[in-house]
């Protein structure tokens, strides 16, 4: 580049500046200068026009394929993954109860979800826990809204932001319900996904992920979530989704008691053939989850597929195994169970590790939740239908833990990123061990608030409604019971 | 009149048939059953959980036939159907005491 042409960049760069922050601009200017911006200053607390300027065409497109990707992973592959595993006369009841809190799920989120996750606390107080009702009905987001990102000056739009987000709202819940399959009335689980979306998942999420965004916390520090504050690591939800719904349906499974039978009848899984659909699609809808989790179509989203695929890959293969050692035979539930051991395993940490410190996490993880779903359950002789405390809760806790480890950049990973300074830059001297208690302590705080809230839900619906179905209706099944079908009529 | 079943290896079905056709037999009924005689059972192991099914599966095979044919259609299950292993079935005969095609109202062994 020869001295002319800097200068004119130069110049133009900085007349740029000037028409953005007048508000100005024809498509053409405002184009030229999201170019500009690269090599110009970076704006400090962009207005939402100067937001609008920021958007990506990739961005945008990666955000909204990543939201039908984990759409998928709830229907149809978490129904499918858990339908596959229960008793032909429960395939329905367990296909019907994950698209409609998938339905009802979805409908809360437009309604308060968003609101209550990802905005400013009723008062500041407040703000360390939970949002208000600013956008409540989707109140003041529209097409020209911007969401933040984790880079300074890069948006996306708030309605992208928004359905990706609603689609982590839908799939939480409903991944409680495995634990007690089999034995749940319908219309009690509903009213208690709604009461724990509410009271559990939206304040969990904005605890997590809410924040004031790169352009702006510089300024409002305490614009944040209460972990988000501390500096917990959460990439794509292992503490929010995983330990959050494995833990509320560890609870729900005592609470409600064991199926009939457990323990003397064999209860085998219907149809494994579903089983590893359900799993494969979850494994690819998964990159929505966790490479999607970056919100922009960059090189981290790239480290995030990869190590998502890796850990999955390892997980697996470190799941047959074991059950090749223990029973001499490596069985397809085993491979499924591993697959989605290392991808709830890997969740948290998809943005922050490397593709080789994936690969161990992935390696490690099935052979603790294996543990955990055969001889920790045996022993303690709990009825988690489908393991979802085994694989999700166990799985998410060695994840979130994991996380400080592989986030590491002395093992090769991306480390923590320091957003209180403007623009915002690596934070020098990564510890495991304080980041290892940091990860700990955001463990305990969502173990004990999705365990004891939903307590109280699971006792108060009990008590009033009532959660579970009479003997001979759990004898006949929940299809014709329930919903007055059967899945298979031959 | 004879009243034959026979209880038989599922993937030996086919061969039985043929055996069978070859001799002349018009027809038989054929279900898929379960039970457990001396052949040991499996175990299936779903994660945690681990079941012992003493219940294996097997084909039925029913066959009414004349006095004459019988004898040789034993013979002939016997033969088709062996395995010379545990499990390989049973076969049972007992008087039939009447027959009657819907069609035509016969009765006996025509109707067979």
């Amino acid at each position: 580049m020869n001295a002319e042409n800097v200068t004119s960049d130069m110049k133009g760069n900085h007349m740029i500046r000037k028409m953005i922050s007048g508000v100005v601009g024809s498509g053409l200017a405002l184009g030229f200068a999201s170019t500009a911006f690269a090599q110009a200053a970076l704006i400090k607390a962009p207005t939402a026009a100067q937001q609008a300027t920021m958007i990506n065409k990739g961005d945008t497109t990666w955000l909204l394929v990543s939201s039908a990707l984990v759409l998928m992973m709830s229907v149809p592959g978490l129904a499918l993954f858990y339908g596959g595993l229960v008793r032909t006369k429960n395939m329905l009841s367990v296909l019907m109860q994950v698209f409609m809190i998938v339905s009802v799920a979805g409908l809360l989120w437009a309604t308060v979800g968003y609101s209550l996750a990802f905005t400013t606390g009723f008062t500041p107080s407040l703000t360390p826990y939970v949002g208000g009702f600013s956008k409540a009905l989707m109140r003041g987001i529209d097409a020209t809204t911007a969401a933040t990102t984790f880079s300074n000056n890069v948006y996306v739009p708030e309605l992208a932001y928004f359905v990706f987000q609603m689609t982590f709202a839908m799939i939480t819940p409903a991944l409680i319900i495995g634990s007690f399959a089999e034995r749940i009335k319908f219309t009690p689980l509903i009213v208690f996904v709604v009461a724990w979306s509410i009271l559990v998942y939206y304040p969990i999420a904005h605890m997590v992920w809410y924040w004031a965004g790169p352009d702006f916390l510089k300024d409002t520090p305490n614009e944040a979530g209460l972990l988000n504050h501390w500096g917990a690591l959460d990439f794509a939800g292992g503490t929010v989704v995983h330990i959050n719904a494995g833990i509320a349906g560890m609870v729900g499974c005592l609470m409600i008691g064991k199926r009939v039978g457990f323990g003397k009848e064999n209860t085998p899984p219907h149809s494994l053939t579903l089983t590893m659909v359900g799993a494969s699609l979850l494994w690819v809808g998964w990159f929505g989850f966790n490479a999607g989790s970056n919100l922009e179509a960059n090189g981290v989203t790239a480290v995030a597929f990869v190590n998502t695929m890796l850990a999955t890959c390892a997980a697996a293969v470190s799941w047959a195994l074991i059950e090749q050692v223990v029973h001499h035979k490596p069985s397809t539930l085993g491979a499924a169970s591993g697959a989605v051991a290392g991808l709830v395993a890997i969740t948290p940490a998809s943005g922050y590790a490397a593709p080789m410190t994936s690969l161990v996490l992935g390696l490690v993880v099935s052979p603790i939740c294996f543990l955990f779903v055969t001889t920790v359950k045996n022993k303690f002789k709990y009825d988690d239908t489908l393991d979802v405390f085994g694989v999700h809760c166990v799985g998410g806790i060695t994840g979130a833990l994991g996380t400080a480890i592989v986030a590491s950049p002395a093992l090769g990973g991306q480390g923590v990123t320091d957003y209180t300074k403007f623009p915002s830059v690596l934070t020098p001297g990564y510890s495991i061990v304080s980041q290892l208690f940091i990860q700990f302590q955001a463990v305990a705080i969502t173990l004990l608030w999705s365990g004891i809230i939903s307590a109280i839900l699971y006792y108060v619906i009990d008590k009033t409604i009532g959660l579970r179905p009479t003997e001979e209706a759990e004898r006949e099944g929940l299809d014709i019971t329930e919903h007055g079908e059967r899945a298979y009529n031959y | 009149m004879k009243f034959i079943i026979a209880i038989i290896k599922p993937f030996k079905l086919d061969e039985v048939r043929e055996a069978l056709s070859s001799l002349g037999v018009a027809g038989m009924t054929v279900s898929e059953v379960k039970g457990f005689g001396r052949q040991k059972g499996q175990t299936e192991i779903y994660r945690g959980a681990e079941y012992t099914t003493n219940m294996l599966p097997k084909v039925k095979i029913e066959i009414a036939a004349s006095d004459d044919l019988a004898p040789r259609i034993i013979e002939t299950i016997q033969q088709a159907a062996n395995t010379e292993a545990i499990g390989d079935g049973k076969i049972f005969v007992i008087d039939l005491a009447s027959a009657t095609r819907i069609r035509t109202g016969e009765t006996g062994e025509p109707a067979l």
